[in-house]
Order: structure tokens, then C-alpha cells, then sequence
């Protein structure tokens, strides 16, 4: 099972210089909510920070973590 | 996409995404949302009250898959006007807030809508009708 602290350091990992929030909205370990803040997002439109943070979850997203709720922003 | 495979669900999706100014692909239905992000996104769209076609994704697997193949869009609900990916629940409620979402979609939003998006049903909760009961 995901653990909120394992979502924010893959994202952390993947997105250079990224501040990351990650709560869990069910405690049950499947429905998550992040806020993602990071630079590079300044060049993509909303959807593509999404799809930039889905990325980094691959098939994953649907599976073990049911839902993934984003924020994102450039700064 | 590959356009010389046979693939009839995917075809069916494209068609429907190019046929339909706003088109939403949900779980459930606008009557009876099976998920609070897809009872969300749906409020939003029924606040502003422009008629919009609705797809439930859960009957066949086969339609989720290939419609986040056509999108690249992992997640459902997804939400398409004019044929381009607006987003997903996140996003159209940002957007319904910022009022972009009335903009994209050509309309004035009706003076009564809540400047919120309306709330549905919290995530894995029972469907909408049951959060009506408690209103």
C-alpha cells in the first residue's frame, strides 16, 4: 500500500527542485491528493503539469493508487 | 494511434469526442455518478447548465483503456470540448472557479451558480443521490 511520504519522494525525485505536499484523503492508502509545486512547470499548460506528475506513476495511477488529485503550479 | 489496426472501441471514442461539442467520459452517469470525482466534474458542467453528452466508462474496461490511450490521460473523469482534452476533476474545478470553464465552454454562467464548484460526494463515497437525501 502507498504511504502519502513514498508518493512525495518519487515526485520529488522525478521533478527537479519540486516542493511536494501529499496527503492521503481516505486513510485508506489509495486516494491521494498533491500539491506540486515546481520550476519547469512555468513552460507547461495545466495539463501538461498533470500529465508530468501522472508520469511519474505510470500504470500505477488506477491501480494500487486509485485516484491521484493534483494542484500544480510554476512558482 | 495506428490506424490500420481494427479497433472499433477506440474508433467509436474518436467519433464521439469529434461529434460532441462537450462530451464527458464518467463513471456512472450525471443521474447517478459511481465516483466523487466523476459527481464533481459533472456538477460543475450541470451549474452551468450547457447541454453536454456523457459517457459511463464502467461497463466495458475496454473503453477506459482506450480512451486514456487516445488522451494520454490516465485518469476518469476526462472532460472534451471541441474536441480537446480540458482535463480532468482538478482542473475543471479550478477552472470552473477561475470562470475559464464557462469561457471555453461559450457560456454565460447562470446567475445563479455557486462560485464554488458544487460539492459532490466525497471520494469511494456512495453515489450523489445518497449525498441529496442528507441535504
Amino acid at each position: 500500500m502507498p504511504r502519502p511520504e513514498q508518493l512525495k519522494e518519487r515526485i520529488e525525485a522525478a521533478i527537479p527542485d519540486a516542493r511536494v505536499e501529499v496527503t492521503d484523503l481516505t486513510g485508506g492508502g489509495d486516494h491521494f491528493r498533491a500539491k506540486v509545486v515546481a520550476p519547469e512547470f512555468a513552460q507547461l499548460s495545466r495539463i501538461e503539469q498533470h500529465r508530468r506528475v501522472y508520469a511519474v506513476f505510470g500504470a500505477e495511477i488506477g491501480g494500487p493508487i486509485h485516484a491521484l488529485s493534483l494542484e500544480t503550479r510554476a512558482e | 494511434m495506428n490506424d490500420t489496426t481494427e479497433n472499433p472501441i477506440r474508433d467509436a471514442i474518436s467519433q464521439a469526442i469529434g461529434e460532441h461539442e462537450v462530451i464527458l467520459f464518467m463513471k456512472g452517469t450525471p443521474e447517478q455518478p459511481m465516483c466523487g470525482f466523476s459527481a464533481r466534474t459533472a456538477a460543475a458542467l450541470e451549474a452551468l447548465g450547457k447541454p453536454y453528452a456523457a459517457v459511463d466508462v464502467l461497463p466495458d474496461p475496454r473503453i477506459r483503456q482506450e480512451l486514456s490511450a487516445i488522451s494520454d490521460w490516465p485518469t476518469i473523469p476526462q472532460l472534451f470540448v471541441g474536441g480537446e482534452l480540458v482535463g480532468g476533476c482538478d482542473i475543471v474545478t479550478e477552472m470552473y472557479e477561475s470562470g475559464e470553464l464557462a469561457q471555453v465552454m461559450g457560456v454565460e454562467p447562470p446567475k445563479d451558480a455557486p462560485a464554488e464548484a458544487p460539492e459532490a460526494a466525497e471520494p469511494g463515497a456512495p453515489p450523489l443521490q445518497i449525498d441529496n437525501k442528507l441535504a
